[in-house]
């Protein structure tokens, strides 16, 4: 199971429901492509260790906007941007299931 | 003699194969995809009777059955194949193939399982009997909807070049013929078979329209179809990739889920131009013909995965819409259509639905399920 570090104060009004829904998004609908377990499939790997060294920021736009030329979505339509950085801090930080 | 005695002795200490004498065409197999475990399910009985575990990663996972519907193999994320044996319910064997795994097939003959990768790409082909590796064939790329061609062949295609692989192994299984096709088109997702084993439809994702290639023809025959469907409409963006497997070929006419628009596409299949179009209520995922091709059922990828629509083949028209859960990911029908069952993810659940009143038939409990896969399976090709 998902062991969940603490998370930054930053990371605005995502409540503590709202966490544990993008926590379910992030395992089963960025899973889709990205695997389950965030060890890439369609997509490229996004476990921490693939994503080391990535700056936050540059995260929640690709998250917000997707990637143009590239099947990522762009998810803005579906989250708000304390949201969208909420996921980029929880993928850099999260422990690998 | 000692042989026989021996056999005798394994049928009595084998309680699990002899005490429930049973055939397996009402049987099936649900991925458990968290658990990394199958759910037994029995069809008649609408119940499941168990549970086959330590399965590894299998999201995305699908599976094919051996041609004695007994046996079935499983294809999960983390590379894994696993053989399962529905009646004991236990794993016969599981081999690590490669680090990344996105579906397979099983040949006409039962005898091989070919395996499709996303790392390091490329297909393995296997042993059905003992999942020894006969063939590997590197491509230089991720591959996607493979398919068992009758005559020994399965079909493959890349994903960053763009090719259709056509692998021969009638003659020398481990050394296969190859045929490939070039410019298939950029980026194909999946691709689907029909079920006479002649047309291979392959889905483009880096840019509009489908290729269907003619597998009668020698060398076979790529053509280009609906090669600006949605070009006048922005692109919508596309939260989980279609399925084409499931697809549609009724009255000579495919139904195929479009990428990016909100709609199905009917493709006259003679001569694959557009007939029609229906909105839907979200980006399509799969479309699948109930098994008298009368109506499409269709999921949806987030945010709109809560529903099911279903669409009239005569008249083209969305029927009915139901919401039967967060998380619809699979639909599969009863064999001859009397019933569809269907995955409800996120509520732990798998719905049974008379296909004809969509009445609620029954559920059963699961584990974050996906794929439903009845063993009528093993005698369809394209599966």
């Amino acid at each position: 199971m998902l062991a969940v570090l603490a998370l930054p104060a930053g990371a605005g009004p995502v409540t503590p429901d709202r966490a544990q829904e993008l926590r379910h998004l992030v395992r089963q609908d960025c899973g889709s492509c990205h695997g389950l377990r965030l060890t890439g499939g369609l997509g490229r790997a996004i476990t921490p260790a693939d994503l080391a060294g990535r700056d936050p920021d540059e995260l929640t736009t690709v998250i917000l906007d997707g990637m143009p030329g590239t099947a990522m979505p762009g998810w803005r339509p579906l989250l708000s941007e304390d949201e969208a950085r909420w996921i980029a801090d929880y993928l850099l930080q999260k422990e690998t299931p | 003699m000692i042989f026989r005695a021996i056999a005798l002795l394994m049928l009595l200490i084998a309680p699990a194969g002899a005490e429930e004498l049973r055939g397996t065409g009402d049987l099936g197999l649900i991925v458990e995809r968290e658990a990394g475990s199958l759910l037994v399910v029995d069809r008649s009985e609408r119940a499941a009777i168990g549970r086959i575990e330590g399965l590894g990663d299998l999201s995305h996972a699908s599976l094919v059955y051996s041609p004695d519907e007994r046996f079935a193999y499983v294809f999960g994320r983390d590379g894994g194949l696993t053989k399962v044996d529905i009646l004991t319910r236990a794993i016969v064997n599981r081999v690590v193939q490669a680090g990344n795994s996105i579906g397979g097939a099983i040949s006409d003959d039962g005898r091989l399982v070919a395996v499709s990768n996303y790392e390091p790409g490329g297909v393995k082909v296997f042993d059905a009997e003992t999942l020894e590796l006969v063939a590997d064939i590197p491509m230089g790329s991720k591959t996607v909807g493979i398919a068992d061609v009758p005559g020994g062949r399965f079909v493959v295609a890349t994903w960053d070049t763009g090719e259709v692989w056509l692998l021969d192994h009638s003659a020398e299984p481990a050394d296969p013929v190859i045929t490939k096709l070039t410019g298939i088109g950029a980026n194909p997702y999946d691709a689907l078979l029909t079920g006479d084993g002649r047309t291979y439809i392959v889905g483009l994702f880096g840019e509009k329209g489908l290729t269907a290639v003619d597998l009668w023809q020698d060398p076979p025959r790529a053509t280009r179809f609906l090669p600006d469907y949605g070009k006048d409409q922005p692109d919508l963006p596309v939260y989980k990739m279609p399925h084409l497997q499931g697809w549609t070929l009724a009255d000579g006419i495919y139904a195929l889920p479009a990428v990016g628009l909100h709609q199905l596409l009917w493709v006259d299949a003679a001569t694959l131009s557009e007939i029609a179009r229906t909105d839907l209520a979200g980006q399509p995922v799969f479309a699948v013909a109930r098994p008298d091709k009368r109506e499409v059922w269709v999921n949806f990828a987030p945010p709109d995965n809560d529903k099911v629509q279903v669409v009239d083949v005569l008249t083209r028209q969305v029927t009915d819409t139901l919401t039967p859960g967060k998380g619809v990911l699979h639909m599969e029908f009863a064999p001859r259509g009397r019933e569809v069952w269907l995955s409800v993810r996120d509520e732990n659940r798998v719905e049974i639905r008379d296909a004809r009143s969509h009445e609620l038939l029954g559920e059963i409990p699961a584990q974050a399920p996906s794929g439903i896969f009845f063993t009528d399976r093993a005698h369809r090709t394209g599966l």
